[in-house]
């Protein structure tokens, strides 16, 4: 399950060099928006430091573990995600941010079939597979289809409801808490909170 | 499944409008992004805090501007870079030619 | 159609959670959100959320004109001629005001 958990190393200057002409336009860009002096060489690597730092586990996992021991923020957090999971220390970044909570009946599942909307500040970059033509056109048409992909087989019995997020809201999936979890700890219950199970592909970990 | 949206008389928007089409098997391989790859994400991010670009409504904008064939045969780091460079250079922030020249000249050093 | 710029989000939503309403299925080839999948489609409003640039104005870096936003509620089984799943199966997709009309 090394995906739930990718374990990150800064990237390299030293590794995929560019080759495409379009790679190269980025690369030229980027040095020449800071000859001109849009932003210096620090500010860039502060940016990119500040994009590596945040990891579902960290973060996103963190919120959700907090919404499953604590009613009052799990409230609060389906209510006005935004001033609750700054209240946790998170940033928002200003956009309106959903949490969709997942119960016996209905389980969530987010996509952008037109570009590739995601919970930045609390996933950090999207998974390739979440800005793939394959499931940006497919989520939408056969969720159950994508989902058993995933290893996400649910009864009739459960609505799968698909969020298309296209426009100006980020959406983070509330997963079941796991059944046999009732005396553990918050930090012990953030390790069964994958990311896939915040966009909504999975469930969460059982223990 | 395509042909289903069409009957009804809508056309797809662009390239991008990808929402009910059919597909494969979605490849959930996992990989870090490359280097460049994260100058250009946070380049993105350094153009909107500095008001190059005011909401990301402008780089899907770029994006979805790209001719069809292009946008299909890009990755996603490619496209934001193509995006990212028209509009600096609707802000004049940049221009063609200039971008044009660094290419060469890195593809040059590069070799 | 686009109204005029006074009036174009009042104090009050036009819809209230549970309106019947159906999405505009009007070609526009520059930017907005409205996916062909979703044109032309019947759905209840989920949700009200407050009021957005118009993405159709700010993709081009054009700001001030706010426009409200909704979650509209589809039914998968009426998105689909054939559907694989439950019949309450669903999709939410946020759509602005100016393309939304009541159904």
């Amino acid at each position: 399950m090394s995906h739930d958990h990718p374990h990150r190393h800064p990237p390299q200057a030293d590794h995929a060099e560019p080759v495409s002409h379009h790679e190269w336009l980025g690369v030229a860009l980027n040095e020449l928006l800071m000859e001109k002096g849009l932003y210096t060489a620090q500010e860039l690597r502060e940016m990119m430091a500040e994009v590596e730092a945040v990891e579902p586990s960290t973060h996103g996992a963190r919120v959700v573990a907090h919404a499953w021991v604590d009613e009052d923020f799990r409230v609060r957090l389906l209510k006005d995600a935004n001033t609750a999971v700054e209240a946790l220390g998170f940033d928002s970044a200003a956009t309106d941010l959903t949490v969709l909570e997942n119960t016996d009946e209905i389980h969530n599942v987010v996509v952008c079939t037109l570009c590739s909307c995601y919970p930045r500040t609390l996933l950090g970059r999207p998974p390739t597979w979440y800005k793939s033509a394959s499931y940006r056109s497919r989520l939408v048409r056969e969720p159950r289809s994508v989902l058993r992909e995933f290893g996400t087989q649910l009864p009739d019995s459960v609505t799968v409801r698909v969020h298309d997020s296209t426009a100006e809201l980020r959406y983070l999936v509330l997963p079941l808490r796991p059944q046999g979890t009732d005396d553990w700890t918050e930090e012990r219950l953030a390790e069964l909170v994958t990311r896939d199970s915040m966009i909504g592909v999975t469930t969460a970990r059982t223990p | 499944m395509s042909d289903e949206i069409e009957s009804r008389g809508v056309e797809r928007i662009g390239p991008h409008d990808l929402g009910g089409l059919p597909g494969g098997p979605v490849d959930r391989t996992e990989h870090d992004p490359a280097y460049w790859e994260c100058q250009v994400d946070a380049m993105v991010m350094l153009m909107r805090r500095k008001g190059v670009m005011i909401d990301p409504a402008q780089l899907r904008r770029g994006i979805e501007s790209l001719d069809p064939d292009v946008y299909e045969k890009l990755s996603y780091y490619e496209r934001w870079a193509g995006s990212a460079a028209l509009n600096a250079i609707e802000q004049g922030l940049v221009t063609q030619a200039e971008l044009d020249a660094r290419i060469e000249s890195l593809r040059a050093g590069r070799q | 159609m686009i109204r005029p710029e006074a009036d174009l989000t009042g104090p009050t939503p036009r819809f209230h959670i549970g309106d019947r309403v159906r999405i505009d299925a009007r070609p526009l080839a520059t930017h907005h959100r409205v996916p062909a999948y979703a044109k032309g489609q019947a759905g209840v409003i989920a949700k009200v959320c407050g009021e957005h640039e118009e993405p159709e104005r700010i993709a081009f870096g054009q700001q001030h004109r706010l426009r409200r936003l909704y979650r509209v509620r589809l039914q998968q089984t009426d998105l689909w001629k054939t559907y694989e799943g439950s019949p309450t199966d669903s999709l939410d997709i946020e759509i602005f005001d100016h393309w939304l009309q009541p159904a």
